[in-house]
């Protein structure tokens, strides 16, 4: 997934300036930013759902509308608002995140329920696949919806601040699949969030963003401004207010 | 079918076991629909295609053509239209709803007076006269019961993705767009299908009654469907029975069984504690 001098704007405002980012397999990135600082949009022109007015966004080697094979990229969304009218398992959510693997108009065979199980698995979930989802906690939702994302087996994981409002219990298994992901399937990962202290140890570098981009490196760099990402919590939300 | 089986009573004349045959194939593709439409919140989409079927139900009668295709052309147009309104934000669903609902009933009741000196019962196209079904409408209703299932079967994931989650679903490659334009036309196909049964006003009631009585007993999507399709069932032989019995309008009879059956499951889930509550646009 890749960002070359990326400029888009609502209307007159600039939201976003000269953008340029890169996440390569294998690599763990966060992206942070003040409220407002143009995350959700520079995570729409990586997606293909916005067009920039100048730059370049590239998902697999082409535009990211084009993109072929889109099984290969898993995508967790802030908070998803599912509609809730009909009972859905937690099985049955994540099963859907094999139809773009499989082909939508093809059953499901042994392979894609043993995905399913894996994925579940993943996220500490196992025992609770035939429940209804809107009878778990926020966080086990959440740990339902990032396994729907890794049941295609993603090469690359988009996660978009997926760990708001957590349990410490949910963050710790998000943490461990996470990192699962990165180290045994060298997927990349990039992941919108104002909290990283779940993670902040096995991050490779951390994006801030803030219009354009004003840090991109290692946590160990940023630690020298004074932010320390996972000793002191507040640390990183009161930096980037201050960056503001 | 040209002569009547063994049936029992009250199924035991011709006429009664076509109504049967008829209403059962409604009865199963019915909810299949109306589960994705409530997950999608668009409950009554099948009452504002209706009103639009009603509009090509007075076309047919103008023209000199078999009401069933003029409405088939009317409802699927309609269907299309309103799925482009709400995709493309022109319109709110509801806001896109109401100007087809009102524009094809208003159409409608133009083109029907123009028609009147036919000698058309009206009446059947918007109540149902399910006793009354030719053996060509009972073909109609059984190619289209095939139609509409095969695709639905066919289809079933990727909607089930896409009502829950039509984000989610545009990211991952999902054909968001083809899946629901084709859900629009299958819901026109099957108001038109099943427009002989319980009739154009009354349609949108088997898609969407039963499938509320199943999501208060059921624990997931799929089971949500198969216990709306019992309900269904169950509803069309109680309510032909019943309307052959005590002389009832049918079509009326059956949509007053499915509501009742979901007003005792309210009753009963609750006394057991309910397990989920039915949003506004459900409640009768």
């Amino acid at each position: 997934m890749q960002a070359r001098g990326l400029t888009f704007s609502y209307g007159r405002a600039p939201v976003l300036e000269d953008v340029s980012l890169r996440v390569d397999p294998g690599e763990f990135v966060a992206l942070v930013g003040p409220n407002g600082s143009g995350k959700s949009t520079l995570l729409r022109l990586l997606l293909g759902s916005l067009d920039p007015a100048s730059g370049e966004a590239r998902l697999f080697g082409g535009p990211p509308d084009q993109a072929a094979d889109r099984w290969r990229l898993g995508y967790v969304p802030q908070r998803p608002v599912l509609a809730s009218e009909v009972p859905s398992t937690v099985a049955e959510i994540v099963a859907a995140g094999r139809l773009s693997r499989r082909g939508w108009w093809r059953p499901l065979r042994q392979q894609d329920r043993d995905a399913v199980g894996h994925a579940l698995e993943s996220v500490g979930l196992q025992d609770l696949g035939r429940r209804p989802l809107n009878e778990l906690s926020g966080g086990q939702q959440q740990r339902a919806f990032i396994a729907r994302a890794f049941a295609s087996e993603p090469e690359l994981l988009v996660l978009d601040e997926p760990i708001a409002g957590v349990d410490a219990e949910s963050q710790r298994r998000f943490r461990d699949a996470l990192v699962h992901l990165v180290e045994h399937h060298r997927a990349g990962v990039l992941l919108v969030s104002h909290e990283l202290s779940a993670v902040a140890a096995d991050l490779d570098r951390v994006v801030v963003l803030k219009r354009t981009v004003v840090f991109d490196g290692p946590p160990a760099e940023l630690i020298k401004e004074g932010v320390s990402l996972g000793v002191h919590r507040e640390d990183l939300p009161l930096w980037l207010e201050a960056l503001r | 079918m040209t002569a009547a089986l063994p049936f029992p009573y009250p199924f035991e004349l011709l006429f009664m076991q076509r109504a049967l045959v008829a209403g059962l194939v409604v009865a199963i593709f019915a909810p299949m629909i109306g589960t994705f439409l409530v997950q999608k919140r668009m409950s009554l989409i099948g009452d504002g295609i209706g009103h639009i079927a009603f509009a090509g139900v007075g076309a047919g009668l103008l023209a000199g053509v078999w009401p069933v295709w003029t409405a088939l052309l009317f409802a699927t147009t309609g269907a299309l239209g309103i799925e482009w309104l709400r995709a493309r934000r022109k319109a709110s669903g509801d806001l896109a709803l109401a100007l087809f609902f009102y524009s094809g009933i208003a159409l409608g009741v133009v083109l029907v007076s123009r028609a009147q000196g036919l000698g058309t019962n009206i009446l059947s196209y918007l109540f149902g006269q399910p006793l009354t079904a030719s053996a060509q409408d009972v073909r109609v209703i059984v190619g289209l019961g095939i139609l509409i299932v095969t695709v639905m079967l066919g289809l079933r994931r990727v909607l089930f993705a896409v009502v829950t989650d039509e984000d989610w679903s545009r990211v991952s490659g999902l054909p968001v767009g083809l899946a629901n334009n084709l859900l629009a036309v299958i819901t026109a196909f099957a108001v038109v299908a099943a427009m002989k049964i319980v009739g154009l006003l009354l349609v949108a009631a088997m898609m969407v009654l039963p499938v509320a009585s199943a999501q208060l007993v059921a624990r997931s999507f799929w089971g949500t469907m198969r216990w709306s399709i019992v309900v269904s069932v169950g509803s069309v032989i109680l309510g032909l029975a019943a309307s052959r019995i005590w002389n009832l309008a049918p079509g009326g009879t059956i949509v007053l069984i499915t509501a009742g059956v979901f007003a005792l499951t309210a009753v009963a889930t609750r006394a057991k504690g309910p397990r989920s509550s039915v949003s506004e646009d459900l409640a009768v």
